[in-house]
């Protein structure tokens, strides 16, 4: 009894710490105004997250997550930052201040209706305690999931990064103005 | 159980969510646009994946896989775009990018 309550307390402290930080890192990413910045403090709030996605036993996607977004796409993001260079002239906000005034407004609007959707349709169900299997969000388990009951959702990804990467690298290469194409 | 209920992870989600709205809304520099849509996608994910640990169904955590591969795919063809405005020496400020409005 004792061992367990530490657990818990153990499990609310990792807990804590890593919401802390994935909301801290959330808006340090937002209002950071060199990008460079944003993009160092995403990989905060991918690890915060994956720490989470552990407490969640999706052990599997922790990984992924940290393999797939930290390895790649924040890699990726920190290239383009270095070769687009450092941007000055783009300022934190743009339009007047009645305008930011308005998307601050918006995003809490947001906030507000999503916190008020959830809790007025599932306030009751979310309390109940939940048992799950040891082998729940293990790479065996997923993989059968994935390969058995989902196969073709994990077809259709392929196709849709496949597609992806072409016009990538259709974006990255064609240029339509001749005189610049000379120039690289 | 051990640790907090999935309500607050789903209130987590809703705030990491709210913030990322936010970015996609007030800053113009394109690159953090993208950065902040990443922030709303990973909202998505700790929903579906805190709602796939509290029905004790798969179908939620494949979802978010699906989502990682679709994230995947807007940041190359988001950095695409970037790298072929900085190619044209066009700015990269949002609100400058208004060729194609009607």
């Amino acid at each position: 009894m004792i061992l367990a309550s530490a657990g818990n307390v153990l499990v609310w402290l990792v807990w804590v710490v890593a919401a802390f930080s994935c909301l801290a890192s959330g808006v340090a990413v937002v209002t950071f105004s060199n990008p460079f910045y944003s993009a160092l403090a995403l990989i905060g709030n991918l690890g915060s997250l994956a720490v989470m996605y552990l407490l969640l036993s999706a052990e599997f996607v922790a990984a992924a997550q940290v393999l797939v977004y930290a390895g790649a796409v924040v890699v990726m993001f920190l290239f383009v930052i270095a070769y687009v260079g450092p941007r000055r002239e783009t300022p934190w906000s743009g339009g007047p201040s009645w305008q930011t005034f308005g998307a601050v407004a918006a995003a809490g609007a947001l906030l507000v209706e999503i916190v008020v959707a959830v809790g007025m349709q599932a306030s009751g169900s979310l309390s109940h305690e939940t048992k799950v299997g040891a082998d729940f969000g293990t790479p065996a388990w997923i993989g059968r999931v994935f390969l058995v009951d989902h196969l073709l959702a994990f077809e259709i990804t392929s196709v849709v990064l496949l597609i992806a990467a072409v016009g990538g690298v259709i974006l990255g290469t064609h240029t339509r103005r001749p005189d610049l194409e000379k120039t690289v | 159980m051990l640790g907090p209920n999935v309500a607050w992870y789903l209130a987590i989600a809703a705030v990491l969510f709210g913030i990322g709205a936010l970015g996609v809304l007030v800053r113009r520099n394109t690159l953090v646009v993208l950065l902040s849509l990443e922030l709303m996608l990973n909202a998505g994910n700790l929903a579906l994946i805190s709602l796939a640990r509290h029905w004790h169904n798969g179908a939620g955590q494949i979802f978010a896989l699906a989502v990682m591969a679709v994230a995947a795919s807007e940041v190359c063809v988001g950095l695409g775009l970037v790298v072929a405005l900085n190619r044209r020496e066009l700015s990269l400020d949002v609100d400058t990018l208004s060729e194609l409005r009607g």
